[in-house]
This record gives structure tokens, sequence and C-alpha cells, in this order.
């Protein structure tokens, strides 16, 4: 009895440790964005707001930055249509390719990054898609659809099917019975589909790396350049902001989903 | 239980006092097969139900019941057969457009959709004016007694009540045929039987045409104008259950459809007859069959039990028994009773005409040679139900 | 996470009994899948395509890119340097992940939810951000150093360093270690260790014999992941290595990007690639073979 009590305080301690080493690392780049000198010295020993100023003040910061939102967000509906259609075609059709269908659906998630990367500024170059808004989409939505297939699939495979029968059978078509039964129904798993598809775009590297041009790159592009050229501390104020808007976002994701769940 | 339970078929008997009463439709199913692969589901089937009809599919599972009933509502394709309604064939036309109600088995109602919503959904589709639609909302629930159920939803109600949503839902477009595909699966017993004099009371208030799917013979029994029974994806036998009962035409008839004692043996004709040899005495019974390997069929209150050395009436079959056990039911006993052969015989007595019979005591059976039902007989039926 | 569950569930057709099957329009289903593989087709396969093309052709056709990698022993250090890493990230994601999963099965739930928020706050947020952040806390006057120099350790070299690259890719990947072991731990029967007790075995030798083994899908769904996701690694190493001491992804980037050797960059894509798949047919036909034993 005794020793499972020593056993479980040292589980918790051991607990309490790794999860500070999960979340805290991160926490250094808040009071560094708000240095007073243009070093990324740690702790900073005066204090200012300047980089967040330089951040809004430099094109080149706010362009990348508007870039990544903009190249998100047309991912999330490239990537959110065409995978909610695959998830339905995958979970319904019955022909004999499907399995190697679904393999392909969801290989991006285990090619390694530089692998693809090289072979699609490869084919950018070819195609003149480097440094182009619609060769950073196509690039991030095949990267994205696995993450969209996956929690789609999973609601859809949860769907009672009779339901769009039931629906049929009341009068409506196939495009009724899909927004008013099936959409809604499997809505949750569309949600964070669309969710992983944002954050999937917004945080790609890798192969953004290599179809930038000067004139069009990503956050996380500027971002890698700023750490290996120069010592600039703005990149803190970015990774800040960076940080608040995912930590809104996951809890507000979370509390929808608690208050969703509840509500059921 | 039998017979006497069953109503005469009364086709197109509406009260009419129901807002949602309509007229229903005539079903024509001619050579209808769906086939799986090798698999036919269903195996050319030829089958008309009359306006107004209830008509029960009755099988075990797997026997094509459900495939048929999907044909009809227009989720399956036959892979060959015509299906027409008053007349037009409508194979081609797809479910949504079928104008027919169907309730599932597990009674699909829309989780996000409250009740009310879910009954304005096909009222919705037919582009129906709102007034019109909370009318015929308000008497779908008062025809299923659920009248202040309208806010909730599905899953804040019990299973009965889900199903007489699920009723409610597919009767208020007053489409002209309502398809039940075990809608009282789910249920318990007692609740079971009070929903089908509710189903029952609906077909006769409604007048619209019901096609119901059973595995439950004594669902069958209470509920339908007429039964076809299903079996390896072909119809066995239609009729009124009564005649089904009394006269079935196969032995996988007389077993799916209530209790029966089943005698095996050699038949040879004799006269208008023939003669069944059984347990080494020899039974008569009405009529031919084909081939020599007979089974006689004998319903257990056509059984009469005399003290051993009885001597019966001509007209009546004799057969030596053991009595092994009674089952006492109120109204009536059962008595479970060994033949010489080892088999098994049935009998039911009722309240006003028990015998003295006990567990243990040798008597003799006995019963008229036309209650006899002389069938072919079919090894495969044992299979089935042991 | 999800990954390998997803992976073998490839291989069973999704197929839900024939009543489901909905007749009419069978083949339509299908035409749903088209658009997502012509994108895949286009922006995923053919790039990929491409980088083999070019490992074989570029300059001249012929296995001269692969003589080339396996003839320079810098080559074969830079995939053993690799492999090392990928292998310690893992065993040492292993080691704090279990523990950490199986507290969350036998938490209270709001300890749980804590403990689960803990773990998802990092797996959501971008990975350059927190590449950005070991940059700062490895530096040689980081903080890390500071407080081992507080209580007169160090200073140690850590940044520019293997322990270095090792120290931040376990805490980046830490997340797809956790889930996949919750998600198969939170399945096992709790009853099994009492069970196992009132049979005559101690607590530790019932929680080797029994849960262990019951957990081993979830262990390795979650070192497959983990493993294949820092064999491929690029920025992590290239912010937080050293250039001499480079792992193959950092040596493709350069010889393509740098170089401009499409070829032999290309041919260690195509070992890269090769490498991976052959982990996951590995731990596959493994986990296939441990699925049948628990399931009889």
């Amino acid at each position: 009895m005794r020793t499972s009590r020593v056993g479980r305080g040292l589980l918790w301690a051991l607990c309490a440790l790794i999860g500070c080493w999960l979340v805290v690392p991160v926490l250094v780049v808040i009071p560094l964005s708000f240095t007073g000198k243009p070093s990324l010295k740690f702790p900073p020993d005066s204090w200012s707001t300047q980089w967040y100023a330089n951040f809004f003040g430099d094109s080149a910061w706010t362009s990348a930055f508007w870039t990544s939102v903009q190249v998100a967000l047309l991912v999330t509906v490239v990537a959110t249509t065409l995978g909610t259609a695959a998830a339905i075609g995958l979970t319904r059709a019955r022909v004999r390719w499907l399995g190697a269908a679904q393999g392909a659906m969801l290989a991006p998630m285990i090619v390694p990054g530089v692998v693809l990367a090289i072979g699609t500024y490869s084919v950018f170059l070819k195609l003149q898609l480097v440094g182009t808004l619609a060769g950073f989409v196509m690039a991030h939505t095949v990267l994205a659809l696995p993450f969209v297939m996956i929690p789609v699939t999973a609601s859809l495979r949860g769907f009672d099917r009779r339901l769009e029968n039931a629906a049929a059978s009341l009068g409506a078509g196939a495009w009724t019975t899909f927004r008013s039964v099936t959409l809604p129904l499997v809505a949750p798993g569309v949600a964070s589909g669309a969710l992983f598809a944002f954050v999937t775009s917004f945080d790609e590297v890798v192969v953004s790396l290599f179809i930038q041009s000067p004139y069009l790159q990503t956050l996380p592009v500027k971002m890698y350049a700023s750490v290996t050229r120069e010592t600039d501390p703005t990149i803190a104020a970015a990774a800040t902001m960076i940080i608040v808007l995912t930590t809104t976002l996951v809890f507000a994701a979370t509390f929808f989903v608690a208050r969703r769940t509840r509500a059921k | 239980m039998p017979s006497n339970t069953v109503q005469a078929p009364v086709p197109g008997a509406a009260s009419g006092h129901n807002d949602l009463a309509g007229r229903g439709a005539r079903i024509e199913l001619t050579d209808l097969s769906k086939r799986y692969g090798d698999f036919a589901a269903v195996d050319d089937i030829s089958l008309v139900i009359e306006p107004g009809e209830f008509m029960t599919f009755l099988g075990p599972s797997g026997s094509g019941k459900t495939t048929t009933l999907n044909i009809i509502a227009g989720f399956v394709h036959p892979t060959s057969g015509t299906l027409k309604v008053d007349g037009a064939a409508i194979e081609a036309t797809p479910a949504h457009k079928r104008d027919m109600g169907v309730v599932f088995q597990h009674y699909a109602l829309f989780p996000h959709l409250t009740v009310a919503e879910n009954i304005a959904y096909p009222l919705k589709r037919r582009g129906m004016p709102k007034a019109r639609r909370a009318e015929l909302i308000r008497a779908a629930l008062d025809t299923v007694h659920l009248g202040d159920y309208g806010h909730r939803y599905p899953r804040e109600l019990s299973g009965g009540q889900q199903q007489r949503v699920a009723v409610a839902r597919a009767i208020v477009y007053s489409p002209r045929v309502l398809l039940m595909d075990e809608p009282l699966g789910a249920l318990d017993k007692k609740l079971r039987d009070w929903l089908q004099l509710e189903i029952k009371r609906i077909h006769a208030e409604l007048g619209t045409t019901f096609v119901y799917v059973t595995h439950d013979q004594e669902e069958a029994l209470v509920l339908s104008d007429r039964i076809a029974v299903f079996n390896h994806g072909r119809i066995e036998q239609v009729g009124p259950a009564s005649e089904m009962y009394e006269r079935p035409a196969t032995l996988f008839v007389a077993k799916f459809l209530g209790e029966s004692t089943v005698l095996r043996g050699e038949a040879t004709r004799e006269g208008d007859g023939s003669v069944v040899g059984v347990c080494a005495r020899t039974l008569r019974a009405a009529g031919h069959i084909d081939g020599p390997r007979a089974a006689i069929v004998v319903r257990p209150e056509r059984i009469a039990v005399q003290p051993r050395g009885h001597q019966p009436e001509p007209d009546r079959n004799v057969l030596p028994a053991t009595v092994t056990s009674e089952i006492y039911l109120g109204s009536s006993r059962k008595l479970e009773l060994a033949l010489p052969d080892g088999s098994t015989a049935l009998v039911r007595e009722s309240a006003g005409t028990l015998s003295d019979a006990r567990p243990g005591d040798e008597v003799t059976l006995t019963w008229r040679v036309e209650d006899s039902v002389l069938l072919p007989d079919d090894p495969e039926v044992e299979t089935v139900f042991t | 996470m999800a990954l390998l569950d997803e992976l073998s569930g490839a291989a069973r057709p999704v197929t839900k009994g024939r009543a489901a099957a909905r007749e009419p329009g069978a083949r339509r289903p299908a035409l749903l899948i088209l658009p997502a593989l012509i994108a895949l087709a286009v922006f995923f396969l053919y790039p990929l395509a491409v980088v083999g093309w070019n490992a074989f052709t570029d300059p001249e056709p012929g296995l001269g890119n692969f003589t080339w990698f396996f003839s320079e022993p810098a080559n074969i250090a830079t995939l053993v340097r690799t492999f090392t890493t990928a292998l310690w990230v893992t065993l040492v994601s292993l080691v704090l992940s279990y523990p950490y999963a199986y507290a969350m099965t036998v938490a209270g739930t709001r300890v749980r939810a804590a403990l689960m928020m803990l773990v998802l706050l990092p797996f959501w947020t971008s990975l350059m951000v927190r590449t950005f952040a070991w940059v700062i806390l490895l530096q040689d006057t980081g903080v890390i150093n500071q407080i081992l120099g507080a209580v007169g350790l160090g200073p140690f070299s850590l940044i520019r360093t293997q322990t270095g690259v090792i120290i931040g890719m376990v805490q980046l990947l830490m997340p797809f270690m956790v889930l996949p072991l919750y998600a198969v731990m939170s399945g096992i029967d709790k009853r099994l260790l009492p069970a196992a007790r009132s049979l005559g075995a101690r607590p530790a030798t019932a929680f080797v014999t029994v849960y262990m083994p019951l957990s081993l899908p979830g262990v390795s769904a979650g070192c497959l992941t983990v493993f294949i996701s820092a064999l491929g690694f690029y920025i992590t190493p290239a912010l937080l290595g050293s250039p001499t001491d480079a792992l193959i992804s950092q040596q493709i980037f350069t010889q393509v990007n740098g170089l401009l050797k499409w070829g032999r960059g290309g041919a260690m894509g195509v070992i890269l690639l090769g490498l991976t798949l052959a982990m996951i047919a590995l731990l596959a036909v493994s986990l296939r073979r441990a699925g049948k034993r628990v399931s009889g």
C-alpha cells in the first residue's frame, strides 16, 4: 500500500515535470519579444514594445503574415472541400482501386518534407509556379488533405447511412439530403478538418522554403530566414502573436466542442 | 391465438375522419430479382398488393423480405423484373420521387432536428406553406398520441416514443404506401403488443396501403390482411393469416407460422387421399403429393388427448404418446409429448376441455383426418428452426 | 497520431454491409474522390516521381548518383547519424511519454483534461516558433546553461550539437507519442491488473506481464510516427544542429538548393523515402502479427 502511494506521488511529480517541459520552453519567446535591446539574449535586461512596432512597420513582415493568412484560408477552403468529397467517396464507393486511393490520400503524412520539397520545386520551376499564390495553395493543399480526410472519415463512419435513405423516402434528392442531413451531422468532423488544414498550411516551412520567391514568402519562411541571418527580436514578437493566436483558437475550439457535446 | 385475432381483409376500408387519410396504391411486383454476384437475395418474386391492404412480409433473416421492401422503396435497384405502382412502372424513379412513407427498423430520426422539425422535413421538401405544415404536424402527432412532444429532440424520447415519431413523419404527407421495416424490432414485448394495436388503428384510420416486414409470426398474425412468407429469396405462400395457418402450402410455412406437430413417413395414394406410415401406424390425410417422402402437419389445438386404450371414432387418426411436460398459459395449457419414434408432439388444451393427463402418463392422441395437412417433406426445414 | 490506424485501415475495404449500400448511383461516390486524387497526382505523386527520375538521370542516366552516395564515407556517416538521432529521439520520447500517458488514464477528469491540454497546446503551436524557442534556450549563454551554472554545472555546449538536436526534437515530437499511447491505454480494461494480482502476481509483475503487452499497439504506433518524422526532420536539425554533423534531410537541401546537384539530392531523397517506407512496412507487419495474437 505504502509503496504504491509513493509510486503514485512519483508518477504525478514526473508528469508535472514533463507537462512543464512540453509547454514552458516555448514561453521564453514572450518576454523576449518585449526586450529593449536588438539581441536575442534571455532574460532581457530592459523592456520595450519596439519589436511589435517593427513587425507592423516592416512590409517584409506584414506582407509575409498576410500571405500566410491568405494561403492558409484558401488552403482551408480547397482542402476541406476536396478532402470532404474524397472522404465521402471513400466511405461509399465500392470500386477496386479504393484501398490504393485511400493509401495515396494519406501518403503526404509520411513522406519526408524535404523529399517532397525538392520534387515540388522542380515541378514548380517547370510550371512557373515558384513564388505564386496558387503554387503555395496547391502545395499546402496536398499536405493538408490527410488531416482533413481523417476526422471527416471518422465522423462519416459514425454517421448512420439509413438517415439518408430516410431523407430520400421523405422526398429529399441527393443534394438536399447532403445539405440538410449528412452535412449537419458530420459538421464537427469537417470543422476539425478545416482547422487542421488551416494550421497545416500556416505552419508549413520546408516546402515553402523551396517555392518562395523574394516577392512572395510566408511567415514561417520569413521567420526561418530571420533566425538564420540576423539577431532581430522582431521574430520573437511574431512568434508571440502566433502563440497567442493558436492558444486562443485551441481553447475556443475545445470550449465549442465541450458546449456542443453538453447540448447533446 | 391464431385465426380468431385476425380480422377479415378490409381493402380500402378507411374510416375517413383522419386528416391524413388518403387512398392506398396498388403495388405490383412481377418476376422481381436482385442478385449480388451469384447470390440471389430476391429470386423471381411476383406479388400484387391491393390498395389499402395490410400486407406483411414474414420470414427469417436473410430470406429477402427486407431487400424486397427496399426495392419497393427505391433504396435497392432490382436486377430484373418490374415494379408497378397504380399501374405505372417505377423502377427508374429515384426513392425521393416515389411518394412512399418508410418507417425504419431503428427509426432513423434525424438527431439534429426536433420532433416537429423531423415531421416537417417531408413537408418542406414538398414546398408546403408554413401554416399548412403546422396543421399537418399537429394532425400527425395527434394520430400517434404524441401531441406535446414537438419541441423535443429524438434522444430525449423513449424507444416507443421515437418509433411513433417515425410513424408520424412517414404518414404526415399522406403517402400512397407506407413501408415498415421491423419497426418494433428494438422494443420490449409489452410495448410491442401495444404498438401493434396502434399500428393497426392507424392503418384503419388512414386507409393507406401498408407493407410491413417482420420475422415475428405473432406480429404478422395480429396485424395483417394478408401475409407473404419469404424463404431463400422466394415467396413460399401468400394469403390471409387464417388460411396460412390452417392450410400451409409448404412445410416451411407450417413451421414458421404457429406451432405444429410434424409427422414424417412414406406416403401412398389411397382413393381421394393418402396414407402415411408413421411410428408403425398408418395415418390418413386428404389429397396427394408428388414423391413418397411426406410430412403430416397437425396444429396443437386440433389434437385431443385420450386415456390409453380409448377407441376413437373412425374419421380420426390415432398415435400413442407419453406426456413429457406441461406448461400452463392461464387460459390454456400446452403439453409436450414423446412419440414412439422419438419425435415430439404438441397439444394445446383450452380451459374448458382439459384432459387429466399428467407428465409421465401414457396416452393416446387423436385428431380428425381433415385436420391432417399433407405436405411434401422438406429436410432443410429442420435446419432452419433448430 | 491516428496515422497507423489509418494506414492499417487502408488495407481493409470500407464496405458496410449490403443493406447500407445505396444501389442507385453506386458509381457516383467514386467520382467524388477524383478531384482530390487529381490534386494529389499533380502536386504530390508527380513531384515525387520527378525526384526519382532525377536520381537516375541527372546529370547522366545510370546509377551514378547512388554509387557516389555509397562510396563517400561522409554520406554513410550522415545516414548512420540520421538513424541514431531518430532512434534516440524515439527512445527518449517513449520513456517520457509512457508514464505520462499512463497517468492520463488513471487521473480524474479535470487532471486528465489539464494533462491533455499540456500535450495539445505544443501540438498545435507552430513548429517554427517552437524551434525558435529552443534556439534561444540552448545558446551557450542561454537559459539552460544559466540554470546549470547556478547549481555549479556546465557550461555545456548544446546548440550546434547532436544532444541539442535530440532535446529539441523530443519536445517537438512528444505529442505524437503521447496521443496514440493514451488512445490504446484508455482502452485497456482496468480490472485486469487486480485480476492478475489475485492470481498471484506482484504489482510490478502484473504490470509488466499484463498491462505492457496490451499497450504495445500504442507503443508501436507512437514509435513509428515519431521515428519516421524524426528521419525526415529538416527545420529543427538545421537550426539547432551543427552543419558538420548534418542529417540527411539537410544534405538533400544543400545538394539541391546550394549545389544544384539535382541528381544527388534526388538519390538521397529516394534513399530517405525508401528507409521511411521500409520502417512502416516492418512495423505494419509486426503490428498485424501482434494484433492477431491479442484478438486471438
